[in-house]
């Protein structure tokens, strides 16, 4: 199912954008997909609200994310596997 | 043979304590065992084998088991939790129950690791951690609810304040004989455990929460562009200035006590061999390590104390970009900064680091941080040589060892460059870090991490640099001098020849051979190299020399340059068997320690060199 117009990924939001998790990167590979299963493990998942909060002072990464009621950090690289819509 | 190893009763049983990181599993581990648990080696965060008696349940074991997110592992760290709970571990028996360890304000993400670990098959309970927290967030959870759907007992729980923890020591002691809990037909992948997680936590939970607001606000000052920074490398300062000025009373009594010792045995022994085995050997020895304690506990207490509070992951969110413009992790940040205190639980912490090569290099360059190891041979040589004036407001003596620290940061930041362009090379690693609360730190983990520290450090004063301090005194006495002769005893003696035969090699960069044999037991670790010393000069000086003490002794005994070159030497050399030994452990084999040991060593006689020689040119 191709993502929605409005949907973006999670890695080029910058901080204050709030949103959902609809969907995580579709054209995996074994790799990729062994990154979305920790970032699953790791607390994300669909239907989840997100929020951007802080970014790296030296380099705008890795981002700062609040998702459900815990705050993870991740590089843009990864977040960019996780697509948002805004709210 | 995994099931035999570690029971040492018939009737002892073993439950592992597991849950993912930040879920207080530490802190109910050392609530439900207290000091009578059992650090394998050195505590750094909780890498290493913790294991314990259960209070008032002797016949239980618990172990301590690294933070995981899943049995899927992506670090090493992960793999020992992966390999214990499954029962593959090479000398872990497989635990006989699982003490499952949940946060009650992240309920559904943490039930996610629960369900995986119940797919397990065998007994288990669920500690439901943190209730005092989540009462606060106004989070409302259905206890009876949750037990009921999972199978297995669940007990509210507030480590940190002993809470709900009689009852959990009675329904664990019940578990461990009751059968496991009937399979759940959940599916193995990751999303239909979350799904189902997630299912079950909405099922039981009364009224959601509101979220940590302390965090949320703390957060917005110490993540600042601007704030966030300066109050890291602000913190990094005050420890390192605590370090040297809250040390100093401590250690002064420390000094003055040994030196009471030392004349009080000087006026009761007659004076002879005895005497001099007493006083030479062993309190000139083993009390130049002892005097450093305060300075590594400071140390400590800092690492702890951030730990502790969840500032730590906050650094390595801060830290990542500068340490990935050198082709490393935020996460080596936590190992490297602990490396300050001592290499050996920095190159275990490394274990966090999921990518293999990140991995790697952040081991290989953890001896090039300053150890607290190398402070006893940076003080005496630089109150020795560096005169104590004032040099834009600062003190020259503490700008020098400032230096010296920022030599080994530098060195170490080149060496990860080039490795990660030579030898590790590889694909950026991942960054995925949970910020976790921001708690008021734990005095019980605070201060079991000290008592730790205190005795694995007194232990080595008191077992290696003991035996290395005598047997260098017995070879510094025997073989005694011929009748008659002009240069002191010890000139005749084993360390005497052993001295001169390795003067060939070290007369380049300076050294005499009063320091060429003092690092030979110097190689056991690094602050023996001054007990050696101090063995050495005391045997070969006169009454006079001996009373003013070490530092006098090598400033009319040393040139500047030689001085300077001893230094040089001691930031880069890997004068530490058990840094090596720990290398080899972790890296599973002799290659990369051989390889650290060389390229270290080629660093130090290079600086050495060029040190003594610059030295030797400018000085005239």
């Amino acid at each position: 199912m191709p993502p929605s117009h409005s949907n973006v990924p999670l890695g080029t939001c910058t901080p204050g954008f709030s949103g959902t998790i609809t969907s995580f990167s579709p054209n995996a590979d074994a790799e990729t997909a062994s990154i979305i299963d920790r970032l699953r493990e790791m607390g994300f998942s669909e239907d989840l609200g997100v929020e951007v909060l802080h970014q790296n002072p030296f380099g705008k990464d890795p981002i700062a994310v609040k998702v459900g009621s815990m705050t993870l950090a991740l590089r843009r690289a990864e977040a960019n596997l996780i697509e948002v819509v805004p709210t | 043979m995994s099931q035999a190893t570690a029971v040492s009763q018939p009737t002892q049983r073993i439950v592992a304590v597991v849950g993912n990181p930040n879920c207080g599993k530490s802190a109910l581990f050392n609530a439900l065992t207290g000091l009578r648990q059992k650090v394998a080696n050195y505590p750094g965060a909780t890498v290493e084998r913790r294991s314990g008696d259960l209070d008032d349940v002797a016949s239980l074991t618990l172990i301590d088991l690294p933070g995981a997110y899943s049995l899927t592992p992506r670090s090493a760290d992960e793999e020992v939790t992966r390999q214990v709970v499954t029962g593959t571990h090479d000398i872990e028996a497989q635990p006989d129950a699982i003490l499952s360890v949940v946060d009650a304000t992240n309920l559904a993400q943490h039930l996610r690791f629960v369900l995986e670990l119940r797919d397990l098959g065998m007994p288990m309970v669920v500690a439901l951690n943190m209730t005092d927290l989540a009462a606060r967030e106004r989070i409302s959870i259905d206890v009876d609810a949750l037990s009921a759907k999972l199978g297995v007992p669940v007990i509210e729980t507030v480590a940190v304040r002993k809470k709900g923890l009689d009852s959990l020591k009675d329904v664990v002691a019940k578990a461990v004989l009751a059968p496991p809990p009937a399979p759940m037909d959940i599916g193995p992948t990751v999303r239909e455990r979350q799904i189902a997680a997630r299912k079950i936590a909405s099922a039981v939970t009364i009224s959601e929460g509101i979220g940590h607001k302390t965090t949320r606000q703390l957060d917005r000052v110490l993540l600042n562009p601007v704030i966030g920074p300066i109050t890291l490398f602000g913190l990094l300062f005050l420890m390192f200035q605590a370090v040297f000025s809250w040390a100093t009373p401590p250690q002064d009594l420390i000094e003055a006590g040994i030196g009471a010792l030392q004349s009080g045995l000087a006026n009761t022994l007659p004076d002879g061999l005895l005497l001099s085995f007493f006083n030479d050997g062993i309190l000139a020895g083993v009390g130049a390590v002892v005097v450093f304690l305060p300075q590594i506990l400071i140390l400590f207490l800092f690492i702890l104390v951030l730990e502790s509070t969840g500032y730590m992951a906050r650094a390595a969110f801060i830290m990542d970009r500068l340490m990935a413009s050198v082709g490393l992790n935020g996460r080596a940040f936590i190992p490297l900064l602990s490396s300050f205190a001592c290499a050996i639980p920095g190159i275990m912490a490394a274990r966090a680091i999921a990518n293999e090569r990140d991995r790697l290099t952040t081991i290989l360059i953890a001896p090039l941080m300053t150890c607290s190891a190398r402070l006893p041979v940076y003080t005496v040589i630089i109150s020795a040589f560096i005169p104590n004036r004032d040099v834009g407001g600062f003190g020259l003596q503490g700008l020098v060892m400032f230096a010296l620290y920022i030599a080994g940061i530098l060195a170490a930041l080149v060496v990860a460059a080039v490795l990660k362009r030579t030898v590790a090379q590889g694909k950026a690693d991942t960054f995925m870090l949970e910020l976790p609360k921001y708690q008021s730190p734990n005095l019980r983990f605070v201060l079991i991490g000290l008592y730790e520290r205190s005795r694995v450090f007194l232990r080595r004063a008191g077992t290696i640099i003991l035996a290395s301090t005598v047997i260098l005194w017995l070879f510094a006495i025997y073989p005694v001098a011929p009748e008659g002769s002009t240069q002191p005893d010890i000139a005749y003696s084993f360390v005497g020849i052993i001295g001169n035969a390795l003067e060939v090699i070290f007369a380049p960069i300076g050294f005499n051979w009063e320091i060429s044999v003092a690092l030979v037991p110097g190689m056991a670790a690094r602050e023996v190299a001054v007990a050696a010393l101090g063995t050495v000069y005391s045997l070969s000086g006169s009454e006079e020399m001996i009373e003013a003490g070490l530092v006098s002794v090598l400033n009319s005994a040393w040139s500047l340059p030689t001085a300077l070159s001893f230094l040089a030497w001691f930031v880069f050399a890997p004068q530490c068997l058990s840094t090596i030994a720990v290398t080899r452990r972790e890296t599973g084999g002799w290659k990369w320690p051989g390889f650290m040991v060389a390229y270290l060593f080629a660093l130090a006689y290079g600086a050495s060199f060029i040190t003594y020689r610059l030295a030797s040119y400018l000085l005239g």
